[in-house]
């Protein structure tokens, strides 16, 4: 019986040293944020910018933005009812705070309970994050905007935002 | 049975015949044609209305170019930083097949651009200029 304890112990220990790993590996440190997988929303949300991760914003978020897109930051995005109603649908299902979590994703950390926030730049994880990045670099002719993710972050369209 | 079969498959062969030739590029021009009761547009004219600068749209867009470029045949770059296929057809095939997307886009664009949406005879124009870029 004796002899059973030690396969079982290093059985455990080989789970629990995988599932940090995967955990990391999949939450790539707080770096990586799944991108657009619905070709419908990739192509309706990523014709003029990157179609930001869904991740990045809590599902109240995006509700609100869905239901304000004829002044879409400055622009008429208006789209037809049936197309924005399953748009809506997948950025509410695969928000940061999908699935009943307070923060989903680490960069939803500091946003208040309740608050629907528009810009992702806006959120307090990630004006901490970029506070280093001086004010040039923001009006360097290929940025252009802070909501360029990909000017610096090559493999944002991946879902990477590692440096 | 056998003439059936004859007559059933020389009549699919005619529907795709005219298919072949009537691609969704040109089925846009004819629908264009018929709302602006014309019988021709013009890539020039077409061409002149990409260039043009107005006044009725957004402040930051006043043209076609603002954001497409000045070479048609060019990639251009949205106020977003975000590359923009080229216009022309010869260096982005695919563009203009979907009519759906084409109207979308005229609509979003014209807007913008000169505060109200396009003419059936600007529009006829303008993917005239392009399909022949």
């Amino acid at each position: 019986m004796r002899t059973l304890y030690r396969p079982i112990a290093i059985g455990l220990v080989t789970l629990a040293f995988s599932v940090v790993v995967l955990n990391r590996v999949q939450a790539g440190d707080g770096h990586f944020f799944a991108p657009v997988a619905d070709p419908v929303v990739r192509e309706e949300c990523g014709s003029c910018h990157l179609a930001f991760a869904p991740s990045m914003l809590p599902a109240r978020s995006w509700e609100r933005m869905m239901g304000e897109l004829d002044k879409h930051f400055g622009d008429n995005a208006s789209i037809d009812a049936v197309t924005a109603e399953k748009i809506t649908r997948y950025l509410v299902a695969n928000a940061g705070d999908a699935g009943g979590q307070r923060y989903g994703s680490k960069l939803l950390k500091g946003v208040a309970m309740g608050a629907s926030p528009q810009r992702i730049t806006e959120l307090p994880k990630w004006r901490s994050e970029h506070r280093k990045v001086p004010d040039w670099e923001w009006r360097h002719k290929d940025v252009r905007t802070k909501a360029n993710c990909v000017a610096c972050h090559t493999a944002a369209e991946q879902g990477y935002y590692d440096e | 049975m056998r003439n059936i079969l004859v007559v059933t498959s020389g009549f699919i062969a005619m529907l795709l015949g005219t298919g072949a030739f009537a691609g969704p590029r040109e089925d846009l021009l004819a629908q264009y044609a018929a709302a602006a009761k014309t019988t021709g547009f013009s890539a020039a004219r077409g061409q002149t209305l990409h260039n043009q600068t107005f006044s009725g749209g957004k402040p930051n867009t006043p043209s076609c170019t603002t954001c497409h470029g000045k070479d048609a045949r060019s990639a251009g770059l949205a106020l977003t930083g975000k590359a923009i296929e080229p216009v022309a057809v010869s260096a982005a095939p695919t563009r203009y097949t979907d009519p759906a997307k084409v109207e979308k886009w005229f609509k979003r664009n014209c807007t913008e651009v000169l505060g109200r949406e396009c003419t059936p005879q600007e529009k006829g124009d303008w993917l005239t200029f392009v399909i022949g870029q």
